[in-house]
């Protein structure tokens, strides 16, 4: 008796790799959970110095790379229903634009840290330890949270760029679009973490 | 073999099943829930002698006063490598990992769990996270020696390896948090036709309850740990109070997950009582529902009261009122099931076989660390001994006591089904007497010791307290030849001729009515379950 064969035989359950996924994303909504914790206090216990802080970041940059993620979200909800649709076609040029959608986004991450970088405001270095410990702590939960949001993003990469040779393979198709939809799925945490980390540090005053 | 005279050509043990793969690889690749089992039980008693041994070691230690064969550092790093092991290694993700992966999908009657890749997945996650924890204690500027607790400031102050020991914890948490999601889809997608949520065996319900909790907890420790390999790779401040944080914020973060884990521990032990208690009783479980519903409380309450850890850390005297308040309200649902067992064995007419003299003994040392926990839950008595060698002895009634008796109970109850061989009674009671005496030879003084004021953790003492350290130490001894005996006894009757039956204890949940071991496919047909799980109305045909 091989245990391949039988392996192989068993049930396709999409409910099931759907549950699945969701009890990952409340997973990964504690993960940053703690850390919103960690903000909340520590924003009540350097409410000035957060505020200094929050000013040296870019308002433009950051709402351009909330849009963009928008828009991306948007995207790959319509290529989960363009699947369902039998157009491979048009769900192909939707991810695709999710996709880049994200490359940008790094992209502009990218030189959104290098500035930061420039002007000597990063954890560890004698300009930020001078302006003292309110932005130090600021500035180390800037990195250390949109460093993690950034892993997420690379992570979603990956599964939207399988999923998107998947589609174009016909393994992923309007008969089994879990896949798809399970990127998806992931994609919209991503999108929704970033909702939340856009005004604790762009916004609030 | 065609695919069609497979179905109908009989009997096959999952163990004897021709696989792709030979030998070693035919395990180590399969994702057979059964033989992931295994490859967990293997690991876990590897590292189980390790921890085991440094325990010895320590308590080889403490047999006198001053040094007597360690140095207070080497001290420093046994016992944090000794918790790291014990609690990281094997009692968090001890009896999910080995018997849910095993009876789990049997108990509800399905083929396997949801995600058999994942499970797979998992097992690999556990062995990288062990060995990158058990780096740390070869590589870099010594072993960790800041506890299994990892509290800041040490553990970015300290100049031993430590991030070694907390990314190992971090991966081992992705794996733990990685089985607790496959069983709860798998509980939730493939019970067996018919088996509604109140048919459910009782294990599988605390599986269901300690899944939660791995699933909403561990990330909390995770992003801690992260926190702690940031504030030691890139000295962010996230716990430093030189650079503006706060290391009681650490401990917050810590025991928000440290806490809620003792019951990812003990659930699956309640659980795992729970099935033994009824089969050798020969009568249905008393009060089903109250069993259930007591287990869904205490994964609930469970996550508010880890403030009791921190009752002399600096908090507000309201926290602590709350804290201390919860903490007597959680133990109320692990009396009700208490209350169940015992009423279970009310008038039954018991089989005094093996596993149930685990399970009895189960019920004296979780009481007894149990009523011992709520010693410390009160504020003032807490202030009193915490931090003494009573709060060792409380956590080792509870975790090893409770775990421990739990995970011999099953191994005992589920060893014929899981080699289709039989134990040597004999052998086991003398087993289970030394593992008993030992035990409590061992821990008993530690509660004394600690209430006259012997701190924990230190390799040295004053000699007033000489007496009741050695008897302390003895017991560790007796225990250790308990220990042995039992793991000398099951690897003879597994290479033994022993054939066990199919259902040797009479029990009535689905894993009795199948073949033991059971096959690849573990049910020739899928059942259907219209019974409650422990229906004893009809009377036992095999015996």
């Amino acid at each position: 008796m091989s245990q391949d064969h039988l392996t192989h035989a068993e049930h396709r359950d999409d409910e099931a790799s759907k549950l699945g996924m969701w009890l990952f994303i409340f997973t990964e909504l504690l993960l940053f959970g703690g850390l919103f914790v960690v903000y909340a206090v520590y924003r009540y216990m350097n409410a000035e110095a957060f505020h200094l802080a929050h000013e040296e970041l870019s308002v433009t940059m950051g709402t351009i790379n909330t849009v963009i993620l928008l828009i991306s979200s948007a995207t790959v909800a319509m290529s989960t229903s363009a699947i369902r649709l039998g157009d491979t076609k048009k769900a192909l040029i939707l991810i695709a634009i999710t996709i880049i959608a994200a490359l940008v986004f790094m992209v502009n991450k990218y030189f959104e840290w290098g500035g930061k970088f420039e002007h000597g405001l990063y954890p560890g270095s004698a300009e930020l330890a001078a302006r003292g410990q309110g932005e130090v702590l600021f500035f180390g939960l800037y990195f250390f949270m949109t460093g993690l949001h950034g892993l997420h993003i690379i992570v979603g990469l990956v599964l939207l760029t399988i999923s998107y040779i998947g589609v174009k393979r016909g393994t992923i198709n309007g008969e089994s679009p879990v896949m798809l939809d399970n990127s998806g799925l992931y994609w919209h945490l991503v999108d929704l973490i970033w909702i939340f980390l856009f005004p604790l540090f762009y916004l609030i005053k | 073999m065609s695919s069609e005279s497979q179905v109908h050509s009989g009997y096959v043990s999952f163990r004897d099943v021709e696989t792709k793969y030979k030998g070693i690889l035919a395990w180590i690749l399969s994702t057979d829930h059964k033989r992931i089992s295994f490859l967990y039980l293997y690991s876990m008693i590897t590292f189980f002698i390790v921890g085991m041994l440094l325990g010895l070691a320590m308590k080889l230690e403490l047999i006198a006063p001053g040094k007597t064969v360690m140095t207070a550092e080497t001290y420093n790093a046994f016992f944090t490598l000794h918790g790291i092991i014990m609690i990281f290694l094997i009692v968090i993700p001890g009896l999910p990992a080995v018997f849910g992966n095993f009876f789990l999908p049997i108990l509800i009657g399905a083929k396997d769990v949801a995600f058999p890749k994942l499970n797979l997945f998992s097992w690999y996650l556990y062995v990288l996270g062990a060995v990158v924890a058990l780096t740390s204690q070869f590589l870099g500027d010594g072993a960790p020696d800041t506890g299994w607790t990892f509290y800041a400031p040490y553990s970015f102050k300290t100049h031993t390896n430590m991030l070694p020991a907390v990314i190992g914890a971090f991966i081992l948490g992705f794996s733990s948090i990685l089985t607790g999601l496959n069983f709860i889809v798998t509980m939730h997608r493939m019970r067996a036709p018919g088996m509604d949520w109140f048919k459910m065996p009782l294990f599988a319900w605390s599986l269901y309850g300690a899944g939660w909790i791995q699933l909403l907890a561990t990330p909390i420790v995770g992003i801690t740990l992260l926190m702690v390999v940031g504030e030691r790779l890139f000295q962010i401040g996230f716990f430093d109070p030189a650079l503006g944080g706060d290391p009681v914020l650490y401990q917050h973060l810590f025991w928000i997950y440290s806490h809620p884990a003792v019951y990812i521990m003990i659930l699956p032990a309640m659980g795992i009582i729970s099935e033994i208690i009824p089969t050798f009783s020969n009568k249905s479980i008393f009060g089903y529902k109250a069993v259930v519903y007591s287990t869904l409380a205490i994964a609930f309450v469970g996550y508010f009261v880890w403030g009791h850890h921190m009752f002399t850390s600096g908090m507000s005297s309201t926290a602590l009122y709350i804290f201390s308040f919860l903490t007597f309200l959680v133990a109320i649902p692990s009396a009700i099931k208490v209350f169940n067992w015992v009423a279970t064995l009310y008038k039954a007419s018991i089989q005094m076989e093996v596993p149930f003299l685990w399970a009895a003994s189960f019920l004296f040392v979780f009481m007894i660390g149990g009523l011992t926990g709520l010693f410390l839950g009160s504020i003032a008595t807490d202030v009193h001994v915490h931090d003494t060698a009573f709060v060792v002895a409380h956590f080792h009634f509870i975790v090893f006591g409770g775990v421990g008796y739990a995970f011999l109970a099953a191994m005992h109850y589920w060893f014929p089904k899981m080699y289709g061989k039989m134990y040597d009674k004999e052998i086991a009671i003398f087993g289970w007497i030394s593992f008993t005496v030992g035990f409590f030879m061992l821990y008993t003084p530690m509660f004394l010791l600690g209430y006259q004021g012997m701190p924990r953790r230190y390799y040295d003492y004053v000699a007033q307290f000489h007496g009741w350290n050695i008897v302390s130490s003895i017991g560790a001894f007796i225990l250790a030849a308990g220990f042995i005996t039992i793991l000398v006894n099951f690897i003879r009757a597994a290479y033994g001729d022993k054939i066990a039956p199919n259902d040797p204890w009479g029990g009535k949940t689905l894993e009795w009515s199948i073949e033991s071991p059971p096959s690849l496919e573990n049910f020739e047909e899928v059942p259907f379950v219209d019974k409650h799980p422990y229906d004893y109305s009809e009377p036992t045909s095999e015996k």
